[in-house]
C-alpha cells in the first residue's frame, strides 16, 4: 500500500500548483504524475511516486550516504583489525 | 531502474550484515513497521542474513489489513445502491465485511471499479454526472494527501457526485499502542519511511525518549533495512534510544509541508478501530467538518461499528509482532490466499501473504514414522 517508486521527471505543465502534472520515466514507462506535493521538482529530478503523487524529490546528494556509511564501517574495522594484530 | 537496484547489491547487503554480527553481543529484537517492508525482507531473505541474536517482527504497517469490518460493510452497501460507482484500490476488493467481500458484491452486479490514483475517481465523477461516484479511501500517512486532493479538487471544481469513503489510519498511534502492551517484546523500531516522507519524524522524539526504545527511519530497499538495523542494533548495543534517520534520500525532518497542509485542512483526527487490535485513540483520519458534503458518511449515514466474528486466525497478534505467520496452525492450509481466514492473508502487503508467497506452505510430514517435516519454517514456534 505504501509502495513508492523513483522515476525521472521529463517535462511539467500546468500552472495551477495543485494540478501542476508532470511526464515522469520509470525506467521505459512513462506516466503522468500529479507534483502538487513537490513543487519543488524540476526537469531532470528524480521523484518518488505513490498513487499517481510525486510525495518527495530523491536528494541525489544523500542517495550515496549508505555507501560512503559502508566504506567508513569498513575503514573503521580495518584499522581495527590492523591494531589488534599490531598489539604484542 | 536509478534510486533501487543499486539498494539491493548483494556485495554491500553482505557487508552490511558482516557489520552488523560484529556488532551484536545480546539477543535484540526489532519490529519493522511497514508491510512493504516485511515483504523486501521476506522476498529477499534478510532476516537470513542476521545474526541469530537479531530477530525482526513485523508490525501492524499494512493498511488494507487494519481496516475495520464495518467500513468493509459500508463499502458493499454504499455499492448496492442504484446509480452508484464505488471506486477503490485494487487491495481492497477481497477484503471480507462480516457478509462476503466487494469482488461478490461487484460480481451480483455492483458498478465497483478498481482506480490506480485517487485522482481517477474524480475523472470517473466527472463523466457520469448523473450517478453518485464514492470512493472508498484507505491508507496511512503516505496515502491521506493523495486521497484528499481528490476531495480538495472535487470541491474546487463543485463536482457535486463525489464523495469519499474514508478509513485512513495513523502508524504513531499504533506503535504507542504496541509499545504499552504488557506482552511488548518490541525493543527497537524500523519506523516506515514512506509515512515519514509525509510527516517526518518529530513527532518519534517524546516516543523514543518514553519508551526508552530507539526509532531509525527506514527504507525499503535491503541495503536500506539492512543499514536500518545496523543503527537500531547500533544504538541498543550503546544504550542509546533516538531517533535517526536512515532513509535521508527521501525523509527530511519536517516531513512533507505542502502534503500536510491539505491535509489539515480536508481532515480531523478521530479514534479508529484497528481488525485484530481494536480501537485506538486518535489514531484515524475522517473528514474535516469543512469538507462534510464530500463525506460519504454524511451522504450515505454513518458508518456502524459492530464487533468481529470469532476465528482461528491470529493475524491480531501477528499485526502487533507477537507470532510470526508460521505460528498460526492454519498458516497454508486452512488459510491460503485463495481462501484467506484473515487480512494478513489476503492484502498484498499483509505479512502472511509475504510468507505464503516467498517461502511457501509448510510442507507435509514427509516420514510419517517421524513425523519430521521437509522443510520446517524458521520461526515456527519460536514465539
Amino acid at each position: 500500500m505504501c509502495l513508492a517508486v523513483p522515476g525521472k521527471v521529463l517535462s511539467i505543465s500546468g500552472d495551477d500548483p495543485v494540478m501542476r502534472v508532470a511526464r515522469v520515466d520509470f525506467g521505459g514507462i512513462v506516466k503522468e504524475i500529479n507534483l502538487a506535493y513537490t513543487p519543488e521538482a524540476a526537469v531532470g529530478a528524480y521523484v518518488l511516486v505513490h498513487v499517481g503523487f510525486a510525495i518527495t524529490v530523491i536528494d541525489e546528494a544523500e542517495a550515496g550516504r549508505v555507501f560512503a556509511h559502508l566504506r567508513e564501517i569498513a575503514d573503521i574495522e580495518e584499522e581495527l583489525g590492523a591494531r589488534a594484530e599490531a598489539a604484542p | 531502474m536509478r534510486f533501487r537496484d543499486e539498494y539491493r547489491d548483494p556485495e554491500a547487503a553482505r557487508s552490511l550484515s558482516e557489520a552488523i554480527a560484529r556488532l551484536t553481543t545480546r539477543p535484540w529484537t526489532l519490529m519493522e513497521v511497514c508491510g512493504g517492508q516485511t515483504h523486501s525482507i521476506v522476498r529477499y531473505g534478510i532476516d537470513e542474513l542476521l545474526p541469530g541474536q537479531v530477530t525482526l517482527v513485523h508490525g501492524p504497517g499494512c493498511p488494507v489489513c487494519v481496516t475495520p469490518v464495518d467500513y468493509v460493510d459500508k463499502a458493499i452497501a454504499i455499492a448496492g445502491r442504484p446509480d452508484t460507482i464505488l471506486c477503490s484500490f485494487g487491495d481492497m476488493l477481497r477484503v471480507p465485511g462480516s457478509n462476503g467481500d466487494l469482488f461478490a458484491a461487484k460480481a451480483r452486479g455492483a458498478d465497483i471499479r478498481i482506480v490506480y490514483s485517487p485522482l481517477d475517481a474524480l475523472v470517473v465523477a466527472r463523466a457520469n454526472p448523473g450517478k453518485e461516484i464514492v470512493f472508498y479511501a484507505v491508507g496511512f500517512e503516505t496515502t491521506a494527501p493523495a486521497n484528499a486532493m481528490a476531495v480538495y479538487q472535487a470541491k474546487r471544481e463543485g463536482l457535486a457526485n463525489f464523495s469519499m469513503l474514508a478509513s485512513h489510519v495513523l502508524v504513531p498511534p499504533a506503535m504507542r499502542a504496541i509499545l504499552s502492551l504488557p506482552r511488548n517484546r518490541v525493543q527497537g523500531f524500523l519506523a516506515a519511511g514512506h509515512v515519514c516522507t509525509i510527516m517526518g519524524f518529530d513527532e518519534y522524539v517524546p516516543m523514543a525518549a518514553e519508551y526508552s526504545v530507539p526509532i531509525v527511519v527506514t527504507g525499503f530497499e535491503p541495503i536500506d533495512i539492512l543499514e536500518g538495523v545496523y543503527m537500531c542494533v547500533r544504538q541498543l548495543e550503546e544504550g542509546r534510544a533516538e531517533v535517526e534517520n536512515q532513509y535521508s534520500r527521501s525523509v527530511r525532518r519536517e516531513g512533507n509541508v505542502p502534503a500536510q497542509a491539505i491535509m489539515r485542512e480536508v481532515y480531523r483526527v478521530v479514534k479508529r478501530r484497528w481488525r485484530g487490535i481494536g480501537e485506538i485513540a486518535e489514531s484515524g483520519l475522517g473528514i474535516s467538518p469543512a469538507f462534510r458534503d464530500y463525506d460519504a458518511e454524511t451522504r450515505f449515514g454513518a458508518v456502524v461499528p459492530h464487533e468481529e466474528a470469532e476465528s482461528e486466525c491470529i493475524s491480531g497478534l501477528v499485526l502487533c509482532g507477537e507470532k510470526k505467520p508460521t505460528a498460526c496452525p492454519a498458516f497454508g492450509t486452512r488459510c491460503t490466499p485463495e481462501h484467506p481466514l484473515g487480512v494478513t492473508m489476503v492484502s498484498s502487503e499483509g505479512a502472511c501473504a509475504a510468507y505464503y508467497r516467498y517461502r511457501g506452505a509448510p510442507a507435509a510430514p514427509s516420514n510419517p514414522a517421524t513425523g519430521k517435516m521437509d522443510r520446517v519454517p524458521a520461526e515456527q514456534g519460536a514465539v
